[in-house]
């Protein structure tokens, strides 16, 4: 056996591999940020909501994380398409990784917000501190500084999974590969550029993070000291 | 147009058996994988540290679905015509192996360190910590994660059904295609999924609170 890899195909394609590596990252930056957003809000109604809000934030959470992201497409891709609304796949994409990506930072922030002890929340009262502001300031924040670095890896997985998309074709990187290697017959070689820019699209993704990590959280407390 | 009936039904329910085969396959092959790595990981050699790290890196950082499009199509371009059932299981246990790897590293360095210094005083070797000092202390740490994960393992494995194997979700897209009614065939599929993972999510949890000998 002996295969001879051949890339010659990028001579004239390359630009089609940049393209979907924009397109990955214009969706997934949309969904975390809206994802971070409606998992963030879900993880309050969770904790600090009433009985009804609680049962159903924790009924959404459950169902999400165990079923798969691509029937969760499919869900929103064919489904609401047979009811008689037509969305673009890009659209759809985001609508479903953004429901996706909610569930996993519910539970996330869940268990940041739980670990702000009591105290913290009688000295906010005592500071006359209205509900809102306790929770955005006193909560939020530092909750999220607690989880950051499961929240961020979270979202790099979220990245990942993205991959997903090429199969209610939104044009994302993995179709362009699709494409590439149906018209050049060269798979191997244009999976392995894709596996390539993964990698390094997950590199930049977790750089980013961790920058946005230091401007946010100036103080750098070690992850497990007390708050 | 044909109604979607009983018939489908049963389809769909018998393609479950080859999502919980391909769910066992990926977690066998995968928890061989895992334990090499993890030990390789806290190994003495940096070699194999090294090497274990890099494709931890490396297989965490690729797309489930891009090692499924290489190990079908790209093996059979090197001459390997691999049946889509071996091939998804080849990519889900090289995928899964890095993740229980990485997993099970911690496990066993949440092993407290007096533990390896009081066997070395009784003069236990190597072979002997891992087999009857470290490893068993680290599997009760690591059961609640390693159940968990399985749930991934099992959503993962619909991942399958873009290289033709017909599992729970090829069978689902199979049914859609001939009566078209995604909303009802998807939402059928996505509750036989919860009907997998959501006793395995609970049983993570419940494990948890019973082997929580950390704290």
């Amino acid at each position: 056996m002996a295969y001879k890899f051949n890339f010659s195909f990028l001579a004239d394609r390359w630009p089609a591999f940049l393209e979907g590596a924009w397109l990955t990252v214009q969706l997934t930056v949309t969904s975390i940020a809206l994802g971070f957003l409606v998992g963030t809000i879900c993880a309050v109604l969770r904790v600090y909501g009433n009985g009804l809000t609680r049962r159903i934030v924790g009924a959404y959470v459950e169902i999400i994380r165990n079923t798969p992201l691509l029937v969760q497409m499919f869900i929103v891709y064919f489904g609401i398409a047979s009811l008689g609304v037509k969305l673009s796949a890009e659209v759809s994409a985001v609508i479903a990784l953004v429901i996706n990506a909610g569930a996993y930072t519910t539970e996330i922030m869940r268990a940041g917000i739980e670990s702000i002890s009591k105290t913290q929340l009688e000295a906010a009262d005592c500071l006359g501190l209205s509900r809102f502001d306790t929770i955005v300031h006193v909560v939020l924040l530092p909750a999220m500084e607690r989880v950051y670095p499961a929240l961020s890896s979270q979202f790099v997985l979220l990245m990942l999974a993205s991959s997903v998309t090429s199969q209610i074709s939104a044009e994302e990187l993995t179709a362009v590969a699709n494409v590439i290697q149906s018209d050049t017959y060269r798979s191997f070689e244009v999976y392995l550029i894709v596996a390539a820019l993964y990698i390094s699209l997950s590199f930049v993704y977790r750089f980013l993070f961790t920058l946005t990590g230091m401007i946010l959280f100036v103080r750098r407390r070690k992850l497990g000291t007390a708050l | 147009m044909i109604q979607f009936g009983p018939a489908h039904v049963i389809y769909i329910l018998e393609a479950v058996r080859w999502t919980v085969v391909l769910s066992l396959v990926a977690f066998a092959g995968g928890a061989v994988l895992g334990l090499l790595l993890a030990l390789a990981r806290v190994s003495r050699s940096i070699l194999l540290r090294a090497f274990s790290a890099a494709y931890i890196q490396t297989v965490q950082g690729t797309p489930l679905l891009i090692l499924l499009f290489l190990a079908y199509f790209g093996l059979s371009l090197l001459g390997y015509r691999l049946a889509p059932l071996v091939a998804a299981g080849l990519a889900l246990t090289l995928y899964v192996g890095a993740f229980l790897g990485e997993i099970w590293r911690g496990c066993i360095q949440a092993v407290p360190r007096t533990q390896w210094e009081a066997s070395d005083c009784l003069g236990l070797n190597r072979f002997q910590q891992y087999a009857y000092i470290i490893l068993p202390q680290a599997i009760r740490i690591a059961t609640p994660p390693t159940v968990g994960f399985m749930v991934q393992v099992v959503k993962n494995t619909s991942l399958a059904s873009v290289i033709g194997f017909v599992e729970l979700t090829r069978a689902g897209q199979i049914v859609n295609n001939s009566t078209f009614q995604p909303l009802m065939v998807f939402i059928l599929v996505a509750a036989l999924y919860f009907a997998i993972c959501y006793p395995l999510s609970v049983a993570s949890r419940a494990l948890e609170r019973k082997l929580n000998v950390a704290r």
